[in-house]
């Protein structure tokens, strides 16, 4: 076991948040397609505030702190709070479009000790990632970015979405991801929007995508090993969760709301008015979140999946349950195995089952 | 003999975890946990007090043992993080420093 995977199980033990992803703007300069947050200014923390967090945040244990948003550099006080927060000695990456990073930015970020840069880019063509963002020359401008954070020795990944209107352009993206020398990740996540339209979703993949990427070495490492079949599903699988969403890890958006993920908008508390460790320990929503085992998922404790599926309870709990399956990872589950989720048979059976009613016209 | 004098570097990532220092270097993204005698040492590593004093008002005091023990732990202790960069050694008293001023990296 790695001295990270040690560290985990203690901090979950011990019932520490080790990482936390703070959204400090949902402003951004692009306009993705894909996105689901609404950009308007609906009265973010201030410099202040933020730094408060911060400093509750290290007092609380937290080692990993993810920086993102919208685009953190339209914060004008970003580096401040990059600074500060390395002042109190987080580890920290940062999730941005790297259009508003010029030489002096990349250097700051450098002298700062900063872990990573996460970098959005949907293809290597201007004409697929500019109608993606929306924004005119900005994949000129995160490319430029990039050669300067390079040049400043830092690590950057370059995170791309496999997506309807850019899944021609994958392989070609990942050759520019090798060309500039930094690391590439694809994920086929499209989540709904926050505010719960789901109309984004038709951008979602389709299951032949699925089936390339998922036999793609050079993306998933070993493919007989990544698409091996499911482990048994024993006591210890029962007995485990999901997740680290509310365990070892937690989100807190620009409004100072904290949920148990980027990707669960479940209320929980605001650090405008509580603590934030009071939050965490106390917030009913949070308990109940960590309460939840494998063995009390309504349809997934009898998947045959259930010990090695990427199941989400935040896209369940948006699908209408946080005990429910996430049916883009039954998908993604069938798409690695062959083998269909429980939720996929229950859906099967149900749907040949003819409906419930029939109504037949009375003859003559 | 001279003295030695031991700093931690603004360059790393840190935090007690469970009673262990847990530091992660942002150089090489090496991962250490430090037990708690050498979570003690990191503690007392603010560039101004000398190495044979850490061990003797802390280590020997806290933890009951021998100083020569105390010593010879204390210095391979030093040496391998300073390897990593993430404990800087001197003869002189380090000054402050906190990450992004001069000479943090």
């Amino acid at each position: 076991m790695s001295l990270l995977s040690e560290m985990n199980d203690k901090a979950t033990a011990l019932g520490i948040p080790l990482s936390v992803h703070i959204d400090v703007t949902y402003r951004c300069n692009e306009r993705c397609v894909h996105c689901y947050l609404d950009h308007d200014d609906k009265g973010e923390m201030s410099t202040a505030e933020i730094k408060n967090v911060l400093d509750q945040l290290a007092e609380a244990g937290v080692f990993f702190l993810v920086f993102s948003g919208g685009e953190v550099f339209m914060r004008q006080d970003f580096l401040e709070l990059v600074e500060y927060a390395r002042n109190l000695l987080f580890n920290v990456k940062i999730k941005t479009n790297a259009v508003m990073i010029h030489e002096a930015e990349a250097r700051r970020l450098r002298e700062l000790g900063v872990e990573q840069i996460q970098i959005s880019v949907y293809s290597h063509r201007s004409a697929v990632h500019d109608a993606i963002t929306k924004l005119p020359g900005s994949l000129k401008r995160t490319i430029n970015s990039i050669k300067f954070l390079k040049s400043q020795g830092l690590k950057v990944t370059m995170s791309n979405v496999l997506m309807t209107v850019n899944r021609q352009d994958q392989r070609g993206t990942h050759a520019l991801a090798k060309e500039l020398g930094v690391a590439y990740t694809l994920d086929p996540t499209v989540t709904p929007k926050l505010d719960g339209d789901t109309s984004i979703l038709s951008l979602r993949a389709a299951d032949d995508d699925l089936d390339l990427l998922f036999s793609d070495s050079e993306l998933v490492g070993d493919v007989s090993e990544f698409c091996k079949p499911p482990v048994p599903v024993d006591e210890d699988v029962l007995e485990g969760h999901s997740c680290s969403a509310g365990h070892t890890a937690c989100y807190i958006n620009p409004y100072g709301e904290v949920f148990p993920c980027v990707q669960f908008p479940l209320p929980t508390g605001n650090v405008r008015r509580q603590k934030f460790t009071d939050i965490w320990y106390q917030s009913p929503q949070m308990n109940e979140v960590r309460s939840i085992k494998v063995k009390d998922l309504t349809v997934c404790s009898s998947c045959s999946h259930a010990g090695s599926c990427t199941r989400c309870p935040g896209l369940a709990y948006m699908e209408g349950s946080m005990r429910g399956p996430s049916t883009s990872d039954c998908e993604k589950s069938f798409h690695r195995t062959g083998i269909p989720s429980a939720n996929m048979l229950r859906k099967a059976a149900m749907a040949s089952s003819g409906p419930l009613i029939q109504i037949q016209p009375m003859l003559g | 003999m001279a003295e030695t004098y031991i700093a931690r570097s603004t360059a790393i990532a840190a935090r007690v975890l469970g009673g262990e220092m847990m530091i992660m270097s942002a150089a090489d993204s090496t991962f250490f946990t430090l037990n708690e005698v050498a979570t003690v040492i990191w503690q007392a590593a603010d560039g101004r007090t000398p190495l044979s004093e850490i061990v003797e008002r802390r280590v020997c005091r806290e933890f009951e043992i021998e100083p020569e023990v105390a010593r010879r732990d204390a210095e391979q202790f030093v040496s391998e993080l300073s390897q990593h960069g993430i404990l800087l050694v001197s003869n002189e008293p380090i000054p402050d420093t906190k990450p992004g001023m001069a000479g943090a990296q």
